[in-house]
């Protein structure tokens, strides 16, 4: 395919460490800063948290079949409820969605990588790590217990004693490095390494919604890693904080979680919108109906999702004049939200569309995902907002937007780029089976929580009392969560069969839109052989349909195949700093001795890697791909 | 030609120096809720000792006019970099993170001094927000030192002068974004927190 002829610049030792030369195998995985494998790892990590998390939800739903049922303790339900939303929300959907942006970013905008491959890898690492020490818990009966946002004072050390709230707030604070450091990534790679001619209004959706998405994370995560990092000091060093015997307020906690929190939840459905931006168009055959109007709905979303924190809030007690605002403010927002929805139903209009196993899941995300809109729009007004405040029908909504939104949109994704990872495509059959057991059992697990909710159930309780009424939806939606089970099941089982046998995809077997069809399925570790210029919103349609010719340029010549492509050389460091701050964060719980070791992994990790330098080699593509 | 020094960016900023920006434009918001917990906090410990029993402002002021003056250090070395002047770059490099030093001697200095009054970290509010605010900008001064010196290290060795001066630029941006921080810090804490 590719003959490796002249080795590049940093063989040379980056610091004691030889470069990693191995391009198959364990360790050239371990290595890697390759975007696509990268990709996989964040997908293979991603779908095993999610299962994860599912079973947590499982145990969940099996306590509520029945009034005062004893299958879990109170105890174990705290922690149950903790770490379901902590792990799908950190663990599952992120990095779900890190895994597209990781894979296709590049290929999409024309690019041989993202901006800073190493730092993608060291997310990467921070991810894994950060997840696991989250659940190292499990394993020394230490499981965060204080819900997935840890209200204070719950989480001082006198209402939480022992390390279990330490393994959340240090976990999470791991985690939130990896995503920030990812965020500049993609800033840097969707601003700076377009294919020539891709201007910004040139761009897929899924790039503006990652663009957004990125720009979200980088300004919204350092208000809850300044959260954590004084709950940190008030748990291990005796600082004050959230002290209220020292008069601090604990309501600082909330701004500081919430002013992230909110735009998490933006961050967490954008890149599901851009997904199914890109389904409809190709399966309706039709171009994205107002592109540019979506685009600007996608920044003001992220715009006014910073102006909407405190309707997390509303009970607390902040006043009429700031919950009317932030009333009105959680309103508007809904007016961008709802033009999408409009431009993705035109978008389908007069379409000649294929109901293929991603337009289904793209069609659910929009169905369903309007559904929680709409229950978000009745929590947004302040009064009406205080009766429903911590009941299940905010349980109802979250859900309808992160699963009926977020996970029907990402399996919508998995099933569309599927054979471009693998070369095969995934089981129609399946897959379908897969789609029509996931609506129905999710619909039927999260619909009856908005009764439940209106008639009181409360959330975060281990039980309730027959006499309440609430035992007939309970175990209609514990017996729904059963069928969401099966279908998710269906899902790994169709991933399992496809891999292995699944029909080998064409070249380009949806009849797509966008430049990462314009390679081959899975596409060369360089992705194009000649960097494509673009002269069109969807470059590749054009070419085939409407006579656009490839055009040369200059520039991307210079960074053509002919000259010899650059590819970055593998590292050892990104893990190794990533597993130096894990070591730091665990011996702060520990033994400073260990503490200490972490820091100097890091250092030393830190020096490696900006000596080792680039590296790399040149690599000749053979055969001009097209 | 070398396929690495030389970059073609869509935007045409260099991908390490967009980088940075997007970095200091994150910290804005991590320093900015630091600096709104201590506004928060302020006046509302329930025992001593306060910040008017503690603040030495003209000690303070000195201490604040190093690490300005160290910003003129910083330029001085970005430019002569760019000028590819060998020795007036390792100079104000040197000079830049010697002004560094001083600084965080100052505030060794001024934790001691504290300290001994009884204000730690756990005493009441002021100990915490104050101890946690300024330790963490020490701490991004403390990793401004390594950088630099770093930097003025491997300008001994034979080097590419367009790489160079670029991460010469990148390691100023920073410096000057600390700079900029204590500023902030040092007018809303020390000088109208005492007259407030």
């Amino acid at each position: 395919m590719a003959t490796h002829d002249e080795v590049y610049q940093g063989i040379r030792s980056g610091f004691a460490l030889p470069r990693p030369q191995s391009t198959t195998g364990f360790w050239s995985w371990v290595t890697t800063v390759d975007h696509k494998r990268i990709g996989i790892m964040y997908f293979v990590t991603s779908i095993f948290f999610f299962l994860v998390g599912g079973i947590e939800a499982l145990f969940i739903r099996a306590q509520l079949f029945a009034p005062n049922l004893n299958l879990i303790s109170a105890d174990r339900f705290n922690q149950l409820f903790t770490m379901h939303g902590t792990t799908m929300v950190f663990l599952a959907v992120m990095p779900l969605s890190a895994a597209f942006f990781n894979y296709l970013l590049p290929l999409m905008l024309g690019a041989r990588d993202v901006a800073f491959p190493r730092l993608n890898a060291f997310s990467y690492w921070m991810y894994l790590f950060g997840g696991i020490f989250i659940n190292l818990g499990w394993f020394v009966e230490a499981v965060p217990a204080v819900g997935w946002f840890g209200y204070a004072n719950l989480t001082s050390t006198t209402y939480t004693p022992g390390l279990a709230t330490d393994y959340w707030a240090l976990g999470l604070q791991i985690l939130g490095i990896g995503t920030l450091v990812s965020g500049f990534n993609f800033i840097v790679t969707i601003l700076n390494m377009r294919a020539p001619g891709m201007t910004l209004m040139k761009m897929p959706v899924f790039a503006w919604t990652t663009l957004v998405t990125s720009f979200l994370i980088i300004f919204s995560f350092p208000s809850v890693t300044v959260g954590l990092l004084l709950l940190t000091f008030d748990r291990l060093f005796g600082a004050n904080f959230f002290e209220v015997a020292a008069n601090a307020d604990v309501v600082l906690w909330q701004h500081l979680f919430w002013i992230f929190g909110h735009p998490e939840v933006y961050i967490l459905i954008l890149p599901a919108m851009g997904i199914v931006s890109e389904i409809l168009p190709t399966f309706a055959r039709k171009p994205l109906f107002g592109y540019s109007v979506m685009v600007f709905s996608t920044m003001l979303i992220g715009f006014m999702g910073f102006m909407v924190w405190s309707h997390h809030m509303f009970t607390v007690g902040l006043g009429p004049v700031v919950n009317s605002i932030f009333s009105l403010a959680t309103m508007a927002i809904a007016i961008p939200t709802g033009v999408k929805i409009f431009n993705w139903i035109s978008t389908l209009w007069g379409g000649s569309i294929r109901f293929r196993t991603p337009l289904l899941f793209a069609l659910g995300f929009i169905f369903m995902f309007m559904i929680g809109g709409l229950s978000g729009v009745m929590h947004s007004s302040a009064p009406s907002n205080a009766q429903q405040q911590d009941t299940y029908f905010v349980v109802a909504h979250f859900h309808y937007v992160l699963i009926g939104g977020a996970i029907f949109a990402l399996f919508a994704g998995i099933y569309y780029w599927f054979p471009k990872v693998t070369g095969r495509l995934m089981n129609e059959t399946l897959g379908k089976l897969n789609f029509i057991l996931m609506f129905i059992g999710f619909n039927v697990t999260f619909f009856p929580m908005h009764f439940l909710g209106l008639m009181g159930m409360p959330r975060r309780i281990y039980t309730y009392g027959p006499e309440l009424g609430l035992t007939f939806w309970n175990q209609v939606s514990t017996v729904g969560a059963f069928i969401l089970a099966v279908g998710v099941a269906v899902f790994l089982v169709n991933l399992a069969v496809s891999l292995r046998r699944g029909e080998i995809a064409a070249a380009d077997p949806w009849d797509a839109r966008t430049l990462e069809w314009m390679t081959s399925n899975p596409p060369p570790v360089y992705n194009f052989a000649e960097i494509p210029v673009v002269s069109a919103r969807d470059e590749f349609w054009a070419r085939k349909y409407e006579g656009v010719a490839a055009r040369e340029s200059a520039a991307a010549h210079e960074n053509s195949g002919e000259r010899g492509i650059h590819l970055p050389g593998n590292s050892y460091f990104p893990i190794l700093m990533a597993a130096g701050i894990t070591i730091f964060s665990l011996g702060l719980l520990y033994h400073a001795a260990v503490t200490f070791t972490g820091l100097a992994i890091t250092v030393l990790s830190l020096f490696g890697w900006a000596f080792e330098g680039v590296g790399g080699t040149i690599v000749y593509p053979e055969g001009e791909a097209r | 030609m070398s396929h690495v020094g030389v970059e073609r960016t869509a935007t045409g900023v260099p991908n390490r120096k967009l980088g940075i920006w997007l970095f200091l434009a994150s910290e804005c918001m991590f320093f900015g809720a630091l600096i709104a917990t201590y506004l928060v906090y302020q006046g509302q410990s329930l025992v001593g000792p306060y910040p008017e029993d503690l603040f030495n402002i003209p000690l303070t002021t000195v201490s604040t006019f190093v690490l300005l003056m160290s910003s003129l250090a910083m330029v001085l070395a970005v430019s002569a970099s760019q000028r590819q002047d060998m020795r007036g770059t390792r100079i104000w490099l040197g000079v830049t993170a010697g002004m560094g030093l001083i600084f965080l001697g100052f505030q060794a200095y001024e934790y001691a001094h504290f300290i001994q009054a009884g204000l730690t970290l756990s005493v009441n509010l002021f100990g915490s927000t104050f101890y946690v605010l300024t330790g963490i900008h020490g701490t991004h001064v403390l990793i401004g030192v390594v950088w630099l010196l770093s930097l003025l290290v491997h300008t001994l060795r034979p080097l590419d002068w367009s790489r160079r001066a670029l991460d010469i630029e990148i390691a100023g941006l920073y410096w000057h974004f600390v700079d900029v921080v204590w500023i902030v810090i040092f007018t809303v804490i020390y000088l109208l927190g005492v007259g407030g």
